[in-house]
């Protein structure tokens, strides 16, 4: 099996690694670079708890091997709030991770990461989502703890200008 | 089930010419696959189906990765296009709308950012999305492989219609170290519409129970003053066209009672199975269903 040197910049750092051909984006994510925040659930691009973007669009890193991440931009979810560090901390969430953690949108916290990715893309293309566009942006995150709910209203919290009136899924919650 | 993230090992290879690839297809045969986004080729993979000694990524040759549109011609799409780039492209959405409703229909958001048009087509499964749109829009695949004038190592080209392209579950008329580089799609009729109606177990991109996808424009050659084609996904061993169905359409006036004849032709032309998405009678009544509904709203897109 041959190896390959590559260099793909991570979260605004530049890498440069030595990897074997079958290693998978998500395993050199991992296991080469400790970025743990990226799960592994399905290794078959059906459950998103592997999502990250590459050049900003979300794919399952389990469905892409690392060499072909040479050259590219990769953004885990350590990324989404300080990707010039890599460090995201709790004074450091980004608008929309504050959202998840105030919607109560983590139970288990294993989809997190993945949901956390794929709406981030989906606000950066899209800052005025529908429900029905979130739905359909988020088809490919599985979740077995909250039934989307929380997660949905989270995503509607942190889209640009949110009602204050909530209007979004969680209307009348009690927070 | 056991996750297994790990994939069997094997030689990465990014080729950078066709030559190159055909080189590595003659040179290593069934060992050899060719990568393009992966989405069925590491699961199998992954599970054991295929165990290739050399994986070939094709996606960076010239062309692959491009869409070209021109009113002449019409529209050409790398191999490699990803679903996502070829369903927000503005000339597909603009000229070709039921390809950008078809490549939007394919599992998810993250997949569609690696499932390609031509790995779509040349997995050569019966529930191929792009299938049906390729057939009712007459596409025709641009495959390069070994050219048998010119001797090994050279390069040569061919053009297949999409009709004939698809021969059994997994068998394409691909021969031996040949590989798919474009889909050519001609100038659509003047007052074309198209719709892709996919039913699936739930709305989360699944692969479908049944995929119509259906095409009409106003034609002063057919008796009825139109003619529509229907492409059929999931219902039998290939993605094909009901033609008897076409017929009653393009020879009987629109209308209630021909669209649902025609529905019931569509209905007869499938020879599904069953399997663990639904039964064959229950693909057999959504053709029926969803052939009338495609065609119902081709006929008001129409205008």
């Amino acid at each position: 099996m041959s190896n390959h040197s590559i260099s793909v910049t991570v979260n605004g750092f530049k890498e440069y690694l030595d990897v074997p051909s079958n290693m998978t984006l998500l395993e050199m994510l991992r296991e080469k670079l400790a970025l743990t925040g990226t799960k592994n659930g399905c290794a078959a691009g059906e459950c998103g708890a592997c999502t990250v973007l590459v050049d900003g669009e979300p794919l399952n890193s389990c469905m892409m091997l690392a060499v072909e991440a040479n050259g590219y931009e990769v953004t885990t979810v350590e990324g989404l709030a300080r990707p010039e560090t890599g460090q995201s901390t709790e004074d450091q969430l980004s608008p929309l991770q504050e959202a998840f953690v105030e919607h109560n949108a983590v139970q288990c916290g294993f989809c997190t990461p993945g949901m956390l990715i794929s709406a981030h893309a989906l606000l950066k293309r899209n800052p005025h989502p529908s429900e029905e566009e979130i739905r359909e942006a988020l088809v490919g995150n599985l979740c077995r703890c909250t039934g989307y709910l929380r997660i949905i209203g989270a995503v509607q919290a942190a889209a640009k200008d949110a009602p204050e009136t909530g209007t979004g899924i969680l209307k009348g919650d009690v927070k | 089930m056991l996750a297994r993230p790990g994939l069997p090992s094997f030689d990465y290879v990014a080729a950078g010419t066709p030559g190159e690839v055909i080189r590595l297809l003659e040179k290593h045969g069934e060992a050899a696959r060719l990568l393009m986004g992966g989405t069925d080729l590491f699961v199998r993979m992954r599970d054991g189906f295929i165990c290739p000694q050399v994986v070939v990524d094709v996606k960076h040759l010239p062309g692959m990765r491009d869409i070209l549109y021109d009113e002449r011609v019409g529209l050409t799409v790398g191999a490699a296009v990803t679903m996502n780039q070829v369903a927000r492209h503005p000339d597909v959405q603009a000229h070709y709308p039921l390809l950008a409703e078809a490549a939007n229909s394919v599992a998810s958001y993250q997949l569609r950012n690696r499932a390609t048009i031509g790995g779509n087509l040349c997995n050569g499964s019966p529930a191929a999305d792009i299938g049906p749109a390729a057939l009712v829009l007459e596409a025709r695949f641009v495959l390069h492989g070994p050219d048998p004038s010119t001797g090994s190592g050279q390069c040569g080209e061919r053009e297949v219609e999409a009709g004939e392209f698809f021969l059994g579950p997994g068998q394409t008329a691909l021969q031996a170290s040949e590989f798919m580089t474009a889909i050519r799609f001609p100038v659509p009729p003047a007052g074309s519409a198209g719709r892709y109606v996919k039913l699936g177990r739930n709305k989360a991109g699944d692969l479908s129970i049944a995929g119509v996808a259906v095409f009409g424009f106003p034609d002063g050659t057919a008796p009825s003053g139109y003619r529509f084609r229907i492409g059929l996904a999931s219902i039998a061993p290939v993605v094909l066209r009901p033609l008897e169905a076409e017929e009653v359409l393009a020879t009987s006036p629109p209308g209630d009672e021909t669209f649902t004849l025609a529905a019931e032709k569509a209905m007869e032309a499938a020879t599904p199975i069953d399997d663990v998405r639904a039964s064959a009678a229950y693909r057999k009544a959504m053709v029926r269903a969803l052939t009338l509904r495609g065609l119902w709203d081709v006929w008001e897109r129409m205008g």
